[in-house]
């Protein structure tokens, strides 16, 4: 989960980049746009709405299951 | 002038005291007036009584002292020690009341060959490991910036874990604490740590392993300097942050791993990415997006509406879908305002050839050029 808050930024790093340099048709800078509006959107809320979860690694009979622990 | 003791009579007015009274304020001042020392003397007279608990004197070629082990402390320190062995013992003075004597309260009990043993021990350990290169510094690695599921090492029982889920819960909550429990002190200490440490190398998913202790006795770091928890550790796969001791004590995991943490707490910092952070970056690519936009539409705009002049439909019928998708996109835009900049009164001053007027410079008396306002253009001459 988040791995992709690590992607969003540098995607949105990359898109406000080309916004900035003037490196794309217009076409493309609004598509870029709407892409960068959703992932901030996203990013924004997975950071806001999150709830921390604790889980024990469990070994039984040679296999690992895990098993929600109280935070 | 007072008399001498020997000769001072008692009065019906002195005040005279129960021996209960005597012996219990004997053992308040005594109770309250030591912490807890390392005391080091021979074993006398040592016996295990069917409870569990252990009485023994401890002496040197002055004095003696009476001791006594309760059964959970003596259970932890093994086998009773021989007599005329000499000890380390970690102990409280106390007053026992019953018989009125002066006596100690052992916590920890380590023959003095123990500890040479140990440090050969240490130092065996430590060779091995530095022969293996598993102190190089270029082995360290670094933590990666997005850590989401931490694999916890250590003992449920101490306070570690709640340290290290409080830090979690407040830096960064979008993350996963995968737990495994093991003994941080202790006989099975050693092999539960290396176990676990094994097993965070099967878990499907896991960016980071912390190992940490909690609840043990401060001094005892040894399952932590012991050679299979330091070549287990050294075997994860993911970066590792050691959190075994105090600011002062160093075992040799904290030299094993990627990182050294000086408490539990710590470590789960250094792991997480602090949210407020990132949410402050958000901002500010918003902030940056939204500006991006703004310049880029408008320079289109420009050029558009000068060809639109010469040519026909299929160049008006592509500038009114640009305005229309701009419209739309800057309606999205509610918290980044700067597209509402015209909104709020400013206008634009643009030349004839579409340049935007920034300067004094760029207005030449009696020059043409068009304001951009919110809802349009207005033409304009300079003065």
């Amino acid at each position: 989960m988040t791995a992709s808050i690590a992607d969003d930024l540098s995607r949105l790093e990359e898109i406000v980049r080309k916004l900035e340099a003037d490196e794309v048709e217009l076409d493309a800078a609004l598509a870029l746009f709407e892409e960068g509006v959703g992932r901030l959107r996203a990013a924004r809320d997975r950071l806001t709405q999150a709830t921390l979860k604790v889980q024990a690694v469990l070994e039984e009979a040679g296999d690992l299951r895990l098993a929600d622990l109280d935070g | 002038m007072a008399l001498p003791y020997s000769q001072t009579p008692i009065s019906p007015t002195d005040e005279v005291w129960s021996v209960t009274e005597l012996i219990s304020t004997a053992k308040q001042v005594v109770d309250h007036g030591f912490m807890p020392v390392w005391v080091r003397g021979e074993i006398g007279q040592c016996k295990v009584w069917p409870s569990g608990h252990w009485y023994f004197n401890l002496r040197d070629r002055k004095s003696q002292v009476r001791c006594c082990m309760w059964k959970r402390d003596a259970e932890r320190a093994g086998s009773p020690p021989t007599d005329g062995s000499e000890v380390f013992v970690l102990a409280r003075p106390a007053i026992y009341e019953a018989k009125g004597e002066f006596q100690l309260n052992i916590y920890r009990l380590i023959p003095t060959a123990a500890i040479g043993r140990q440090q050969q021990e240490l130092e065996r350990v430590k060779a091995a490991l530095h022969k293996d290169g598993l102190f190089d510094p270029a082995r360290k690695r670094p933590l990666p910036q997005f850590a989401s599921t931490i694999a916890v090492v250590t003992s449920t029982a101490g306070a570690v874990l709640r340290d290290i889920v409080t830090v979690s819960r407040k830096r960064w909550p979008c993350a996963t604490l995968l737990v495994l429990d093991a003994r941080v002190q202790g006989g099975g200490a050693a092999g539960d740590l290396s176990h676990a440490l094994g097993l965070v190398n099967r878990l499907a998913q896991v960016d980071l392993c912390i190992l940490g202790r909690g609840g043990g006795a401060r001094e005892d770091l040894a399952a932590f300097n012991s050679e299979p928890v330091c070549r287990a550790l050294a075997r994860v796969r993911v970066p590792t942050i050691s959190a075994v001791g105090h600011e002062t004590d160093i075992s040799l995991t904290d030299m094993i791993a990627d990182l050294r943490a000086a408490t539990p707490s710590a470590a789960a910092e250094l792991a997480l990415a602090d949210r407020r952070e990132v949410l402050r970056q958000l901002n500010d690519l918003a902030a940056r997006l939204a500006g991006g936009l703004t310049a880029r539409t408008r320079l289109a705009a420009e050029r558009l509406s000068r060809t639109a002049d010469r040519l026909e439909t299929g160049v008006s019928a592509a500038l009114d879908r640009h305005r229309e998708m701009a419209d739309r996109l800057a309606a999205q835009l509610d918290a980044l305002s700067p597209l509402r900049i015209l909104d709020r009164g400013y206008a634009v001053p643009v030349a004839p050839d579409g340049r935007i007027l920034k300067r004094r410079a760029d207005f030449v008396s009696g020059a043409p050029f068009r304001l951009r306002v919110t809802d349009g253009d207005v033409r304009a001459r300079v003065e």
